[in-house]
């Protein structure tokens, strides 16, 4: 390898029929590095994903792993690979050893390797009392550390995770994340993890890709993504209002220096706007209308008010129901299709 | 790459020995079909049960009927011999049909007016046989086995008016009826229906085997994510088809072990040929059907769709090829069919070697079809299948 680029993608495009799940994407991935492809259900993260991990042809474009093409060389690249899919990739009628021994035997590995490989990886996911029992019988949580031990058998130095903790109660999601820090941090492994959870991408990536609509629209350190809110003066203002109308909300989103507002609930709501004076300009408005202002909460910018700056939409899940008004055009929300293949 | 092959088929059939529901309808199903198709098709040309009903319309001719006493008498003799014809007296024609519209008689026979009249003036008499049309089946056995009684009694009528001639009696049967014909197996044995249709169920359940197995092999594994981890692993994926194709002849030569079992063991069906080169043909069925159920899944985009394409494809098959049908009584263009299906071809040579004990030398030609068959389809799956999964 001339870098120390673990992976590069170079105009990677996909195409389902007419509809283009990865347009023209282009990224590096640097040996060690956590990755995070954070974006929306149906925003080609998954598909992305799939091209990388040899899953599906990409329709233009290359993409490399580990100075590997994934078309020309894909056994090459499968070798150095290991995939969490978003999917359980399980027997459930096999036992959890059954089924690691079938998948280890798969990478050619000898039962002298294999077997205390298994052990060793089912001792530190804490799965050993449950070797022998069918994987069928587990919870979802047991099955998602099932997965990843899965994917770690052949000690892959690129670890694919699609949607990792999707599903899973709080403390198996704290687990597997420690998890994944651990495994970059002692095992040096190159980790590229797809989310659309803006915290999860916060907390475990160096980088992170956001994507939309099968495009790249942003990609950066967290804390850059995050400077390009605050750097140009955007404020962020949760304001308490009990008698909080739709008339007021109105008038709020005709003050001058406002983006957006969303509204949380019933009485509280999260202002985007920019200018020194969008303060005074806001609680005049506000007042104006005899508006109660309760409590007033200056906040520090997230992914996700990155994502909304940059996108004008909320990364969220159609199913959360939140309005997000802009100044201009009205309301928007997903319409997009979860697409995995 | 065989090393992967056979690790993919003994997961796979792994699989399919954890799921007991599943092995239990393995074992129930050839049960079903041999119970079914043995005992609702007639097993020869017997009828039991069933009445007929008589009319007697011969008004008789100088005061005398005893033509037509005389038959009845007959009848009522051969019948009351039996169990299987009950006779019973309608008095008009009308009445025979109303009798049958109600469900009252399965049959009936009419004597003409005329009948003693033409018998005395050496004239033919008329007997009409009245067949229920709803019961196509049923009609015609009995109206073969009555038919054959007729036939008997005419002839013994025959024979005494030949012996009145002055014919000696021991040659009066060879001048009414020159001919007599008799009938005989090219093999020696008792033979029951199910021996005829043990062949078949057989080649038909080995199919079916293989054509629900392989969605439930390919597509549930696509659909729940599973092809995914074989998919990323280093291994070609001709290993993939190949373990598949495996566990499917595994798979279907188990359940052709377990019917040939059953239909020995239960249904008293007798192997006259080699039993070898019945289980070398059950082989070679799995084989030619793998690669078309392979191909046909290929296409399709869940397992709910390849089921029932499966369905669609089975269905036909079963029926065209010979199974319960012979196919010499189909109409041209499904003989035309029927020649193109690889099931005809199986069931016919397991017919062949099971009841006729032929040896390999003598099924030359569908063991070719077969194999060529069979090695097409797998040659089109190969590729169909690696286009289908990295789309």
């Amino acid at each position: 390898m001339e870098s120390n680029n673990m992976i590069e993608v170079k105009n990677l495009t996909k195409k389902f029929g007419d509809f283009i799940a990865v347009d023209d994407i282009s990224f590096e991935v640097k040996q060690s590095e956590v990755f995070g492809l954070l974006g929306p259900n149906g925003a080609g993260k998954s598909t992305t994903i799939r091209m990388l991990t040899t899953l599906i042809r990409p329709n233009d474009g290359t993409a490399k792993i580990g100075g590997y093409d994934v078309i020309k060389q894909d056994s090459k690249v499968r070798e150095l690979i290991g995939l969490v899919s978003e999917k359980m990739i399980m027997y459930d009628r096999l036992t959890a050893k059954e089924n690691l021994k079938f998948f280890g035997k798969l990478y050619n590995m000898p039962d002298s390797v294999l077997n205390p490989k298994i052990d060793e990886l089912l001792e530190m996911l804490n799965l050993s009392k449950w070797k022998n029992s069918k994987v069928g019988t587990f919870s979802t949580g047991m099955r998602q550390r099932m997965n990843v031990i899965r994917a770690l058998l052949n000690t892959p130095q690129v670890l694919f995770l699609d949607e990792p903790t999707l599903g899973l109660d709080p403390q198996s999601t704290v687990e597997i994340r420690e998890f994944i820090k651990k495994l970059n941090r002692e095992h040096k492994t190159t980790i590229i993890l797809t989310t659309h959870m803006m915290n999860e991408a916060d907390l475990l990536c160096d980088r992170i890709g956001i994507i939309d609509k099968g495009k790249i629209v942003a990609l950066d350190t967290s804390a850059n993504l995050k400077k390009t809110i605050s750097g140009n003066g955007t404020t962020i203002l949760k304001l308490e209002i009990p008698n909080l109308t739709s008339s007021l909300l109105n008038t709020i989103q005709s003050v001058k220096c406002v983006n957006s507002v969303s509204q949380e609930n019933n009485s509280h709501i999260k202002i985007h706007a920019t200018g020194d004076d969008a303060f005074d300009l806001i609680i005049d408005a506000v007042r104006a209308k005899k508006g109660k202002i309760n409590s007033i909460e200056k906040l520090e910018p997230t992914l996700e008010d990155v994502f909304l700056k940059i996108t004008g939409r909320e990364v969220r899940d159609k199913a959360d129901n939140k309005i997000v008004m802009k100044h201009g055009p009205g309301p928007k929300r997903f319409s997009q299709k979860q697409r995995v293949r | 790459m065989m090393s992967h092959s056979f690790r993919i088929a003994w997961k796979d059939l792994l699989e399919v020995f954890r799921n007991r529901m599943g092995l239990v309808l393995l074992i129930l199903m050839p049960i079903f079909m041999m119970v079914m198709v043995g005992y609702i098709y007639p097993s020869d040309s017997s009828v039991s049960n069933v009445t007929v009903a008589l009319v007697n319309e011969d008004v008789g001719y100088g005061g005398y009927t005893n033509a037509s006493s005389t038959l009845i008498a007959i009848l009522d003799t051969v019948t009351s011999n039996t169990d299987s014809i009950t006779l019973t007296e309608a008095a008009s024609f009308d009445e025979l049909r109303t009798m049958i519209q109600r469900g009252d008689a399965d049959a009936g026979i009419v004597i003409a007016s005329d009948f003693t009249t033409s018998i005395m003036n050496g004239q033919q008499g008329t007997i009409t046989l009245v067949t229920d049309q709803s019961n196509m089946q049923m009609s015609a056995t009995l109206q073969a086995v009555l038919e054959e009684v007729f036939d008997q009694l005419g002839t013994a009528l025959a024979q005494q008016n030949v012996q009145n001639l002055g014919v000696d009696p021991s040659n009066a049967l060879a001048v009414v009826q020159p001919y007599n014909v008799e009938t005989q197996g090219a093999i020696e044995g008792e033979f029951t229906y199910f021996d005829f249709v043990a062949p078949g169920i057989i080649a038909m359940t080995v199919m079916m085997s293989v054509m629900t197995g392989l969605p439930v092999a390919i597509s549930e594994e696509r659909e729940s994510g599973t092809l995914d981890g074989m998919m990323v692993a280093p291994i070609s994926r001709t290993a993939v088809i190949l373990g598949k194709t495996l566990a499917q002849i595994g798979r279907g030569l188990l359940q052709g072990l377990i019917i040939i079992a059953i239909a020995v063991t239960i249904f008293g069906v007798t192997i006259h040929g080699n039993i070898l080169l019945v289980f070398a043909l059950l082989l070679l069925c799995v084989f030619s059907f793998v690669g078309l159920g392979i191909v046909l899944t290929s296409f399709t985009k869940d397992q709910e769709t390849a089921t029932m394409l499966m369905s669609t494809i089975m269905f036909p098959m079963m029926f065209l090829s010979g199974v319960f049908f012979p196919v010499e009584q189909m109409p041209w263009f499904m003989q035309a069919i029927s020649k193109c299906l690889p099931l005809t071809y199986v069931a016919d040579s397991l017919r062949k070697v099971m009841i006729l004990g032929a040896d390999i030398t003598m099924l030359t030609t569908e063991l070719a079809i077969l194999i060529g068959f069979g090695t097409v389809m797998i040659a089109v799956a190969v590729p169909v299948f690696k286009k289908a999964i990295t789309s």
